[in-house]
C-alpha cells in the first residue's frame, strides 16, 4: 500500500514536470520559428555546414551553461545575437530545442538562464 | 472534372498572399485549360515590359514585340574568375540576390534553391546565379567559403560580386528590390525572389524563394521550360 502511494505520488510529480516542459516548449516553438528556424531549420537540421544542426544532444548537454549566452549574444563572426530576447523567452526556446529533434534535456528555467547569462564571456 | 478543379482553385486562393495566389490561379487556370486541349499546352509567359516595334518588310508593315531581357553582365565569381552572360547561354538559369551575412530571408531562400540545385546537379541545361548585394564584405573568397559550406560541389551554381552599380542595376533588370538599409538586420534590404531565365535572356517566372508552394511551382515550370529549350 505504501509502495502504491509512493508510486502514484511519483507519477503525479512526473506528469506535473512534463506538463511544465510542454508549456515551455510550446512557447519556445513559436519563438524558435520566428528567430531560429530560418537558419537552423524547421526540424533543427541546420543547413549544410553553414548553420549547424541542433540535433547533437551530447554537444547541448556538455555546453548547457553556455547555451543561453550563445542564443543571446551570438557567436562572433558566425551567429548573430538576439539581444531582444528576454531570459524567460530564452528559457522557452532552449526548452523547446532541448526537448525536440531527438534531444531530451528537461526544463530550462528562467533562473537557470539568468545564471548562465551572468557568466557569459 | 473541370468544375471540380475550379472549386479547388477558389479554396486554395483564400489562404495565400495576393501575388502568390494570383500567379497560382493564373497557372492553375492555364493548366486546366491546357488539360482540356489534351497534350501539355502550357507555355510560360515572358515577364517584364514589352515594346511593339513596327517595321516594313517587303512593303508590308510588320509589328514585332521586343521583350524585356537581361542585359550583358560581367561579374567576379567565387573562384575570382570574371564571368559573363555567355556562361548561361547554353540553357536556362535561376537568378537571385542575397548576401552571406543575411540573417532573415536568405537562409530560407538558399535552402530552397539548394533543393532545386540538388535535383538538377550534373544537368548542364540548368544553372544557378546568386548575386551578392553586399559589395563591401562578400569578396570571392567569402563567397567560395559560403558556397562550399552550403553544399555546392560544382560550378553549376555561380556566386558573384560586383560594384554596387553593376549588381543593383542588374537587380532592377531582374525586377528584384535591393537597397542598402542600416535599419534592417544585416544592413541590406532585398526581396527573396527567384527568377527563371530562358536561353534568350527573357524572364519566364518569378517565385518567392521563401515559400514552399512557389518552390514547387518553380520546379514544375522549370521542367516545362526545359522542354522548350534546345
Amino acid at each position: 500500500m505504501g509502495i502504491l502511494c509512493i508510486y502514484i505520488a511519483s507519477q503525479a510529480c512526473q506528469s506535473e514536470g512534463s506538463i511544465r516542459i510542454a508549456q515551455y516548449a510550446i512557447n519556445g516553438k513559436k519563438l524558435y520559428e520566428t528567430y531560429c528556424s530560418n537558419c537552423h531549420g524547421a526540424k533543427g537540421e541546420g543547413l549544410g555546414k553553414l548553420y549547424p544542426p541542433l540535433t547533437d544532444s551530447s554537444f547541448l548537454i556538455s555546453h548547457r551553461e553556455q547555451l543561453a549566452c550563445i542564443v543571446k549574444n551570438g557567436l562572433h563572426g558566425t551567429m548573430p545575437p538576439n539581444p531582444q530576447l528576454a531570459s524567460v523567452e530564452i528559457a522557452y526556446i532552449l526548452t523547446y530545442v532541448g526537448n525536440s529533434f531527438g534531444n531530451d534535456l528537461g526544463i530550462f528555467t528562467q533562473e537557470e538562464i539568468e545564471d548562465s547569462l551572468a557568466g557569459c564571456k | 472534372m473541370k468544375y471540380q478543379k475550379k472549386v479547388q482553385i477558389s479554396w486554395q486562393n483564400s489562404d495565400r498572399s495576393a501575388s502568390g495566389s494570383c500567379l497560382l490561379t493564373v497557372c492553375l487556370l492555364v493548366l486546366v485549360s491546357g488539360c482540356g486541349t489534351g497534350d501539355n499546352g502550357k507555355s510560360l509567359p515572358i515577364l517584364g515590359e514589352r515594346q511593339a516595334i513596327s517595321k516594313t518588310v517587303n512593303g508590308e508593315t510588320v509589328t514585332d514585340t521586343i521583350y524585356h531581357s537581361i542585359p550583358d553582365f560581367e561579374l567576379l565569381n567565387q573562384d575570382s574568375v570574371l564571368i559573363t552572360n555567355r556562361l548561361f547561354e547554353e540553357g536556362v538559369y535561376i537568378a537571385n540576390f542575397f548576401f552571406t551575412h543575411c540573417p532573415s530571408i536568405c537562409p530560407t531562400m538558399q535552402r530552397n534553391l539548394l533543393k532545386v540545385y540538388e535535383q538538377y546537379k550534373g544537368d548542364d541545361r540548368v544553372r544557378f546565379l546568386s548575386h551578392s548585394i553586399d559589395f563591401r564584405y562578400d569578396s570571392p573568397s567569402v563567397l567560395k567559403a559560403y558556397a562550399e559550406k552550403l553544399g555546392v560541389t560544382n560550378d553549376q551554381w555561380q556566386f558573384v560580386t560586383g560594384s554596387k552599380e553593376a549588381v543593383y542595376g542588374l537587380a532592377d533588370s531582374y525586377m528584384v528590390y535591393t537597397k542598402e538599409d542600416s535599419s534592417v538586420p544585416g544592413g541590406y534590404d532585398h526581396s527573396g525572389y527567384l527568377l527563371l531565365v530562358d536561353q534568350n535572356r527573357h524572364i519566364r517566372g518569378a517565385y518567392d524563394g521563401t515559400n514552399d508552394e512557389q518552390i514547387r511551382l518553380l520546379m514544375d515550370e522549370l521542367s516545362i521550360l526545359l522542354k522548350e529549350t534546345k
